[in-house]
C-alpha cells in the first residue's frame, strides 16, 4: 500500500518543482537564522539568490559530521528555541553525538515518512507492531512508534532487549510487524528456536529492519528462520532518524522520500557528483526540516542511485541497499576492505551462520585479517584435517572475492557476543 | 562390531576440558577413555563412553558441536608386538588408520585400542580372518 500516493507516485518534473521551491526557501532560511551556514556559505561564495532550481544544489557548501560535533549542542538551530518539542541525539561512542531538535512539524513530518516506511511492508490499522528498537535518545524507538501511531497500528513500545519476554508478547499479543536491527531479529530467531517456537505458526508478517548495514543472505536467514518478509528501512540522527528511506515489498532498492530529503551521490575524494548508477557517497539535503535543518551531509555511507521505475507504482528514486561505509571501510595491506563484503561471501557458503567476527591486527608492520566464526554441525568431524580444510575453503572463497588472505579460525557456538542493538563486527587492534 | 565414539569440538582455553567433564559427571556418564587431538587453536575431545547416546544429547543440550562416528575398538595382546601384529595386518591390506588411542582394562587381561579407519566394513572382515577380537558396545557398557 502506497501511504502518500500524491507525493510517493508524483511525476518526476512535478516532483522537481517541489524540491526546487522547497530549497531555495530553506536555503534563505539557513543564510538569516544560522550564522554557521551564514559564514560557509560566504566563504563558499554562493547567495541565497543562487539557489533558485534543485540543480543549484551542487553550488552549496557540505555539512560534514566534523561540522555536526564543532556547532554541538544546538549550533544549527534554525528556530527559537522554544520551538523545539524533542531531541534526540545519536550515541557519540565514537566522539561528540550528533543532535537532531524537532519542532512540532518536524515531529508530523517524521510520521509521515515513517507511516511511509511501515505502509511499504503492508502495515495498516490491523497491524500489531511489535517495536524492538530501542526506546530513548536513540531515534529508531519513537520514530517506528509515530509512523505506527500515525497509521492506526497497535503499537507495542517493548523497546530492545528482554529476549524472552520478547518472544512471550509476539505470541500473547499477536505480534504481525517486527521492528529492530537485523542482528537482533536473529537472536530473536535463535532463542525462540531453542525454546521450541515454531514461527511459521506465529502471525508474524514482515519485519523492518535497519540501523546496521546486513547483506542479502543475513536476509534469507532471517526470512526462513522468523518466517516473515524482511524488509530493509535507513536513516539516520543527522538527517531525521529512520524514515529517509525504505524497501519495498519488491525489495530491490529502497524509496527515498526525496519531496523531504534530496539524494546525491559524489566521489568521496573529491566531492564531485557522481550520475545515477554510480557508486560513491550519500549526500543528504533536508528539504522541509525547521528544528535542524541540514545542508549536503555527507553520511560516509556508499550506494548508488536507481532512477528507473520500480513495480509497486512509487516513483521515488531508489538506493541500492548500502554497499559499505567510508569509514568503516578497512584498509588491510594496502587493499580496501567492506565488512559487508566478508559478510556476503561467508554467508553465501552452505554450513556457514551469519555468527562472526573481523579482526585485525598488526604484528611486525604486518597487518593481519582474521575472521571468527561459529563451528556448525556441518563443518565439525572428528578429524583434524576435515576441520582445516573446512576453514581453508572459506579462506579460499574469502580471498577469491576480497583479494586479502583472512586468516579463519573457528569458535564455539554462542562464543560470538550476541547483540541487542548493532552488531560489533569488527576489532581493530592496530595501533595506527 | 563398530562402537561409538563422541567427537567434541572444543577452543583451547583454560577451563573448557573441566566444564564437559563436569557436565557428563552430573549426567551420570562413565568415560571408559578419552583422547584429545589439538591444534593451536583447536582441540577435538575424542571419547568413548558407557551411554552414546546421552552423551551427545547432553553436550548438544549444552551448546556443544558434537558428533557421533563409528569406531573399531580390538583387544590386543598387552605385552611385547601385541599392537605391531595388528598394524602389519592393516599394512598388508592396504587399511589407512586416520587415529588411534588405547587403554587398558582392570578386567581383562588385553589392552583395548580404538581405531577410527574409513573403510571399517574391511577392517573388520580382515579383523575377523586373523581371529582378532573385536570389543562390542555391550562389553564396553559393562567392563
Amino acid at each position: 500500500m502506497i501511504w502518500n500516493n500524491e507525493y510517493e507516485a508524483m511525476q518526476p518534473d512535478k516532483l522537481r518543482a517541489v524540491q526546487s521551491a522547497r530549497l531555495s526557501e530553506l536555503v534563505a532560511l539557513l543564510y538569516k537564522n544560522v550564522p554557521f551556514y551564514q559564514e560557509k556559505m560566504d566563504a563558499f561564495g554562493v547567495r541565497p539568490s543562487d539557489i533558485k532550481d534543485i540543480k543549484d544544489i551542487v553550488k552549496l557548501p557540505f555539512t560534514t559530521k566534523d561540522d555536526m560535533r564543532e556547532v554541538y549542542p544546538l549550533g544549527l538551530l534554525a528556530v527559537a528555541k522554544e520551538e523545539i518539542v524533542e531531541i534526540h541525539t545519536s550515541s557519540g561512542t565514537t566522539g561528540k553525538p550528533v543532535v537532531d531538535a524537532y519542532t512540532h512539524k518536524d515531529i508530523e513530518i517524521w510520521s509521515e515518512v515513517m507511516a511511509r516506511t511501515l505502509a511499504m511492508g503492508d502495515t495498516n490499522k490491523n497491524d500489531t507492531v511489535q517495536n524492538a528498537y530501542g526506546y530513548g535518545l536513540f531515534t529508531g524507538g519513537l520514530g517506528v512508534h509515530y509512523g505506527a501511531r500515525k497509521i492506526g497500528a497497535n503499537v507495542i513500545p517493548i523497546s530492545g532487549g528482554n529476549t524472552k519476554r520478547q518472544l512471550q508478547i509476539m505470541q500473547d499479543f499477536d505480534s504481525t510487524v517486527l521492528t529492530c536491527t537485523p542482528s537482533y531479529s536473529l537472536l530473536l530467531a535463535e532463542i525462540g528456536k531453542a525454546d521450541g517456537i515454531d514461527f511459521s505458526k506465529l502471525p508474524l508478517r514482515v519485519g523492518l529492519f535497519g540501523a546496521e548495514p546486513w547483506s542479502d543472505s543475513m536476509r534469507k536467514e532471517i526470512e526462513a528462520d522468523l518466517q516473515l518478509k524482511a524488509l530493509d528501512i535507513y536513516g539516520l540522527t543527522e538527517i531525521i532518524g529512520p524514515g529517509v528511506s525504505s524497501e519495498c515489498l519488491q525489495q530491490d532498492g529502497l524509496h527515498i522520500f526525496e519531496d523531504h530529503f534530496y539524494p546525491e551521490i559524489i566521489d568521496p575524494a573529491t566531492g564531485r557528483v557522481l550520475p545515477d548508477g554510480q557508486r560513491g557517497e550519500l549526500v543528504f539535503t533536508t528539504l522541509s526540516k525547521e528544528g535542524t535543518p541540514i545542508l549536503r551531509y555527507r553520511t560516509r555511507d556508499i550506494t548508488y542511485l536507481i532512477r528507473e521505475k520500480c513495480g509497486c507504482g512509487r516513483t521515488q528514486v531508489r538506493m541500492h541497499r548500502l554497499l559499505g561505509r567510508t569509514d568503516d571501510m578497512l584498509i588491510v595491506r594496502g587493499v580496501n576492505v567492506f565488512p559487508s563484503q566478508v559478510e556476503e561471501v561467508l554467508l553465501k557458503i552452505e554450513d556457514v551462520k551469519p555468527h562472526y567476527q573481523i579482526l585485525v591486527d598488526r604484528k611486525d608492520r604486518l597487518d593481519s585479517i582474521e575472521i571468527q566464526i561459529e563451528m556448525t554441525e556441518n563443518l565439525f568431524s572428528d578429524e583434524i584435517k576435515n576441520i582445516s580444510a573446512n576453514e581453508k575453503r572459506i579462506e579460499e572463497a574469502l580471498y577469491s572475492t576480497l583479494n586479502i588472505h583472512a586468516q579463519v579460525k573457528l569458535v564455539e557456538p554462542q562464543s560470538i557476543p550476541r547483540s541487542e542493538g548493532k552488531a560489533r563486527r569488527v576489532i581493530d587492534k592496530r595501533q595506527l | 562390531m563398530k562402537i561409538k565414539q563422541i567427537s567434541v569440538f572444543l577452543e583451547n582455553k583454560i577451563g573448557r576440558l573441566a566444564e564437559v567433564t563436569k557436565l557428563l559427571a552430573d549426567a551420570g556418564i562413565n568415560i571408559r577413555t578419552l583422547s584429545l587431538a589439538e591444534t593451536a587453536e583447536f582441540g577435538i575431545l575424542r571419547l568413548i563412553v558407557n551411554d552414546p547416546g546421552t552423551c551427545l544429547k547432553v553436550l548438544k543440550d549444552h551448546n556443544f558441536v558434537a558428533q557421533e562416528t563409528d569406531v573399531i575398538a580390538v583387544e590386543v595382546l598387552d605385552k611385547p608386538g601385541g599392537l605391531n601384529r595388528i598394524l602389519e595386518i592393516f599394512h598388508k591390506k592396504d587399511i589407512n588408520i586416520e587415529y588411534m588411542y588405547a587403554f587398558v582394562e582392570k578386567k581383562v587381561d588385553n589392552a583395548i585400542v580404538v581405531f577410527r579407519i574409513d573403510n571399517a566394513r574391511k577392517a573388520i572382515a580382515v579383523l575377523q580372518d586373523h581371529n582378532i577380537a573385536i570389543v562390542s558396545d555391550d562389553v564396553l557398557k559393562n567392563i
